[in-house]
């Protein structure tokens, strides 16, 4: 099945060995985790490095984005590299082009790397199986989305010593979202105690399975009782709708209130992975109080971004 | 070992003949003669000289195995396969007949069609069974001329892969097949619940964030068209059943004194949903692979009786329609050639499920499903029909040597016990191993 790129690769001296993909936080290992993390303490993305010199990094977006998108974009480009934003509306994709040819044509103009948003779940994986380049996860479908996660437990660790032992409360819709399976990946990776919160319909008893000690709860309250960390996630309107879920039910049973936030730990921080919407999973009290790092979590997407960078093309130092 | 001289007789000597239709289990010689079963006899007691002869000692000599869902992809969609390739797979595997589904394109729900499929030009090498299409253009609203159908050469209707869901067209449709006297087989889903769904639902679609489907959009259909069934006086047939709650479903049909049969896929007893790994598409079919408790309940009813048949819904893809994103790739595996080393090695070998049973599962069985008279059995006057395998032989499957022009299976490099060694169709050898 797998294929050889048509045209021989370019400068491989200057390939290291080290390159790799990132696809996805299941499976990975707790030192690279460690190591993408310590990198990303030394990246500053008001000081360039030109790590990435003469690198070209294409990010192939089927999927509208803003922050992952930017970040990874200025990312690069703080690391010295050249980058193309393919977008999907924009291209021969439109035209039926199949997504292993878009990744040949990329590699075959030059592509080091591809950065890659898909609404299916396993493309990058289909792509990293096809191409010899790494292959970065900027999201897929509901499955993944390694480096929010990555750049979560940054934001997390910048207020905490260790994830381990700490308390975390994720509360939402669990079911379609990739940072929460993400999240769940590497917060259980790193012996933090995980607590997912929500209706049977966003929170199915299935999720549990996803790693070793989750646990499951209905009751917002229950759910925030020492949690150290809450995670807010995403509500779609539509979403609701199509589990017949009522908004005023939901708003009232699970949205992150000042008021509830009061059962956390008095210096519990509160995440979220954007787009917020204000007044349905949370309010805007606690999206601008004094626990939220909401902001920060943006902010440091893009020294998380350049660590990953740096990282799977193999020139971290 | 056959000498070709040709007056039409072939003697199968030495075999251990395997009937489950006569519950025969014993060392016999076979004589064929015009395309017909002329003898069974115990050993050296067929008298007289015989044109041909075929050595059979330390193979079993069972009936022609009848697979009752396949897709064989003509007219419309030869990239895939073709009649011709097809039923060489087909032999390849130890089937001398195969039902093509009428999912091709144009859809067969015409007499026309139907015919077509059985001209000689389409160069099969083993029996062609049509199943039409129940409603014009399996759209699942007006019934086709089962009668015509049945003319052409159609031994019964479905329009699998898009499930009548309306209940007063299966209704009908079941009503009309028992005026007929054909069977109407059902591809088990309640669509309108599982749109957007590329696998079973459970603990590996949450992790890899795909949609699954539950196994009640397949066992209440099942339930209800067992019901439909009764009222009607019709034979359902449920095909590729996936479920253990489906199975719960045809059991409590025939306690009702429904006339419900089933068929299960080799992939479905061999395979759990954890085979998708990665995103392999290869282990991308529909019904999809379910759980290691529905798994186990197949392998419970395939021993004790539940199932008639093992089918294998043979569904051959072009790899560029397999080679792309997981929920985008096509429904569907190839089987013919690895159905019987896969009974052998999961039924026989790690299930002790005996071989005469196995036997009836690929031929008295479907057989009996469609009321096939003088196939699937040896009993003298039969068709000439026969499978002759080897169930201790081990070999690897190899996708690059399959005889299908489709090379989407899960199978590729797995080791198997149970080989073909010859099948003969109407008493002339259609597949010889090498």
């Amino acid at each position: 099945m797998k294929r050889r790129s048509p045209t021989p690769r370019r400068k491989p001296a200057r390939r290291s060995r080290k390159a790799r993909s990132l696809l996805g936080m299941e499976g990975l290992p707790a030192e690279e985790i460690r190591t993408l993390l310590r990198l990303a303490r030394r990246m500053d993305p008001h000081k360039p490095r030109p790590l990435l010199r003469h690198r070209r990094i294409a990010l192939l977006f089927y999927e509208a984005s803003t922050r992952t998108r930017v970040s990874f974009e200025f990312a690069a480009k703080a690391l010295g590299a050249t980058t193309s934003v393919i977008h999907a509306s924009a291209s021969s994709i439109e035209k039926g082009e199949s997504l292993v040819d878009t990744g040949y044509t990329l590699v075959a103009t030059g592509a080091d790397a591809i950065v890659i948003r898909h609404p299916a779940a396993g493309a990058p994986h289909l792509l990293a199986r096809h191409l010899e380049v790494p292959v970065i996860n900027a999201g897929d479908g509901m499955h993944e989305h390694p480096s929010q996660a990555l750049l979560d437990a940054y934001t997390i660790l910048r207020h905490r010593k260790s994830l381990s032992g700490l308390r975390l409360t994720m509360v939402g819709d669990v079911l379609h979202s990739r940072v929460a399976r993400s999240n769940i990946h590497l917060l259980s990776a790193f012996g933090a105690q995980v607590t997912l919160c929500g209706p049977p319909e966003f929170v199915p008893d299935v999720a549990a399975t996803l790693a070793r000690g989750l646990r499951i709860t209905r009751h917002l309250e229950e759910a925030l009782r020492g949690a150290d960390v809450v995670m807010v996630l995403r509500v779609q309107k539509e979403r609701l709708a199509s589990r017949k879920l009522d908004a005023a039910e939901y708003v009232a049973g699970y949205q992150l209130t000042a008021e509830r936030l009061k059962i956390a730990r008095r210096d519990a921080l509160v995440l979220h992975p954007g787009p917020i919407i204000r007044g349905m999973e949370l309010t805007a009290e606690v999206a601008d109080g004094p626990q939220s790092v909401i902001r920060e979590q943006v902010a440091n997407g893009v020294a998380v971004r350049m660590a990953v960078l740096a990282h799977c093309l193999g020139v971290a130092r | 070992m056959s000498k070709e001289r040709t007056d039409g007789a072939l003697l199968l000597r030495g075999g251990r003949v395997l009937d489950p239709a006569a519950r025969l289990d014993a060392e016999m010689d076979v004589l064929l003669r015009d395309g017909r079963v002329a003898e069974v006899a115990p050993r050296n007691k067929i008298r007289g000289s015989h044109d041909a002869s075929f050595d059979a000692r330390g193979l079993i000599v069972a009936p022609g195995f009848i697979d009752l869902h396949v897709h064989l992809r003509e007219p419309g969609q030869s990239y895939k396969e073709t009649i011709a390739s097809g039923t060489a797979a087909a032999a390849a595997g130890g089937f001398t007949s195969v039902c093509a589904m009428p999912n091709t394109v144009p859809v067969n729900d015409s007499p026309e069609i139907t015919a077509w499929m059985k001209l000689l030009e389409r160069g099969a090498v083993v029996n062609v069974f049509p199943v039409a299409a129940a409603t014009v253009g399996s759209k699942g609203e007006r019934l086709t001329d089962f009668r015509a159908l049945q003319r052409a050469g159609a031994v019964a209707v479905t329009d699998d892969g898009r499930p009548i869901l309306d209940d007063a067209v299966m209704g009908d449709a079941l009503r009309l097949a028992a005026q007929v006297g054909f069977p109407v087989m059902q591809h088990a889903e309640d669509t309108r619940r599982t749109a957007g769904c590329s696998m079973h639902e459970g603990a590996t679609a949450f992790r890899l964030g795909l949609r699954g489907m539950t196994t009640a959009a397949e066992a209440d259909v099942v339930e209800r068209d067992a019901q439909l069934a009764r009222q009607a006086g019709a034979s359902l047939h449920v095909a590729h059943l996936s479920t253990a709650a489906a199975l719960k479903a045809v059991r409590r049909g025939r306690r009702n004194r429904a006339r419900v049969t089933c068929e299960v896929t080799p992939h479905h007893f061999t395979l759990t949903d954890e085979a998708v790994g990665e995103y392999d598409t290869r282990a991308k079919m529909n019904p999809p692979l379910r759980s290691a408790a529905d798994c186990e309940a197949i392998l419970v009813a395939l021993a004790d009786g539940t199932i008639d048949a093992i089918a294998t819904d043979h569904a051959p893809h072009a790899i560029h329609e397999k080679q792309v994103e997981f929920e985008r790739a096509a429904f569907g595996i190839t089987g013919l050639e690895t159905a019987l080393g896969l009974a052998i090695t999961k039924l026989h070998r790690e299930k002790r499920v005996p071989l005469l049973r196995i036997v009836e599962l690929f031929t008295a069985g479907p057989a009996r499903v469609l009321g096939l008279r003088g196939r699937g059995s040896l009993a003298r006057g039969s068709f000439a029909d026969v499978t002759l395998f080897d169930p201790s032989a081990r070999w690897t499957f190899h996708t690059e040597k399959s005889l299908s022009r489709s090379r989407n299976t899960p199978f590729d490099g797995w080791q198997l016990v149970g080989k073909v060694v010859a099948t003969i169709v109407g008493g002339h050898v259609a597949y010889r191993a090498e």
